[in-house]
């Protein structure tokens, strides 16, 4: 084997080429692949919409409002509109107190509050436990499902902290995270909507107010 | 050497998994279900393919005291190649997969294979090599894959075969990982004795 000799110089340029080349080949692909990797994201999100709320003829992706939440994550609102009308709102939301990190969920409600549908978007909680919120709170059995109650009518929490829905066996916490994450996806509407309405722009607003309601809870 | 052997050693003698004990994070890590073990050790195989033929090319141009910082670079460009076309190309299996990606880079089995084979072998031997060994690897990830799947949470490939309800979810978790490789790799070493 004809090794080259380790000398400085040697090194230096065989190390710069190599990373350069590197470098190169990267952003080759990175660009090569940066269309399909945001249209399968989008892609996920149209589904995600048009599982979540009723039939609409607009473009919701393209008429969203992002908010903040009082947990400093950020919640975005797809209208979903049929003939002009609201028939639905789509909501992005995220709660952080999940098992594994943060749970990613798509909720549907209808204009006046009620779930219409939900779709776990990302996860990471645990397999075989916390992996089951896919369908859990779809289920009709017993008090697990959460699908056409409302967050103002129903008290949305596991019954372990006194609500009326049943958390996944062996997975309170995961549970929690995911009525975490509903709650603020429509607490955070509601707050931001009362603003934006009256004011007519759609800001970007952090509730304080709803943050100190929050901790007294 | 023989091309066959070269090849097969992946499988039964030299597997990355069962016998050389190599690269047990992604092992015990990604093997919930068969369907991310194989998906794991494809992406692993794709890797360590292409590793080895780049490190067998550029062999001689690497002065000894770089040659480690150099393979790196070689790998983990390939792994972010990987990282990058699974998001875009399969986005749920990504989904599933995620973290484990870019650990990759850091797989013993990649930086030991070019250390040990590809760095004193022709590209051709070095291709096979990588080839051998990386199916190898899938194979025992999806076996382990399966065994844990199956007992889990009663499937085999996502199909139903048992209610989940009935399924020990200690297998699924990382416990039943150790325990089904444990078992796995003794019963393994136990054939190897007798045969």
């Amino acid at each position: 084997m004809a090794q080259k000799e380790s000398s400085l110089k040697n090194m230096v340029i065989t190390l710069l080429v190599i990373t350069g080349v590197a470098g190169a080949a990267l952003g080759f692909v990175y660009k090569l692949t940066k269309e399909p990797i945001a249209k399968a994201k989008l892609e996920k999100q149209q589904n995600a919409i048009k599982e979540v709320v009723p039939e609409f003829d607009n473009n919701p992706a393209g008429e969203f409002t992002e908010y903040k939440s009082v947990e400093g994550t950020a919640i975005k609102v797809f209208p979903a509109k049929k003939d002009g009308q609201l028939v639905g709102l789509a909501i992005e939301t995220i709660s952080k107190k999940g098992f594994g990190g943060e749970v990613k969920l798509m909720v549907g409600f209808t204009p006046d509050g009620t779930i219409i549908n939900y779709m776990v978007l990302e996860h990471k909680e645990t397999p075989g436990l916390g992996t089951k919120m896919d369908e859990w709170f779809k289920t009709d059995k017993k008090n697990q499902s959460i699908l056409n109650k409302s967050l103002d009518k129903n008290n949305l929490t596991v019954a372990k902290d006194g609500g009326e829905v049943d958390a996944i066996t062996a997975a309170t916490i995961s549970s929690r995270a995911f009525l975490d994450a509903v709650h603020l996806a429509w607490t955070t509407y509601q707050a931001n909507k009362a603003v934006s309405d009256s004011t007519t722009t759609k800001q970007v607003i952090t509730l304080e107010k709803e943050k100190s309601n929050e901790s007294v809870e | 050497m023989n091309q066959w052997n070269n090849f097969s050693k992946g499988f039964f003698k030299e597997n990355a998994v069962f016998t050389l004990l190599l690269g047990m994070c992604p092992t015990l890590g990604v093997t919930s279900s068969a369907i991310n073990g194989l998906g794991m050790g494809l992406a692993t195989t794709f890797v360590l393919v292409m590793s080895n033929i780049a490190v067998a090319l550029v062999k001689d141009f690497i002065p000894d005291k770089v040659r480690i910082p150099a393979f790196v670079v070689i790998i983990a460009s390939f792994v972010t190649v990987v990282e990058l076309t699974m998001q875009a190309y399969v986005p749920s299996l990504y989904d599933s997969l995620g973290l484990f990606i870019p650990l990759i880079v850091v797989n013993c089995i990649v930086l030991g294979r070019a250390e040990s084979f590809a760095s004193k072998n022709n590209v051709g031997s070095s291709a096979i090599d990588g080839l051998g060994m990386g199916l190898g690897f899938a194979m025992a990830l999806t076996i382990l894959g399966t065994i844990r799947e199956f007992l889990g949470s009663g499937k085999a490939f996502g199909l139903s075969i048992f209610p989940e309800d009935y399924g020990m979810i200690i297998f699924v978790l990382a416990p039943g990982a150790f325990i089904a490789l444990g078992y796995l790799i003794a019963i393994i070493n136990k054939t190897k004795k007798t045969a």
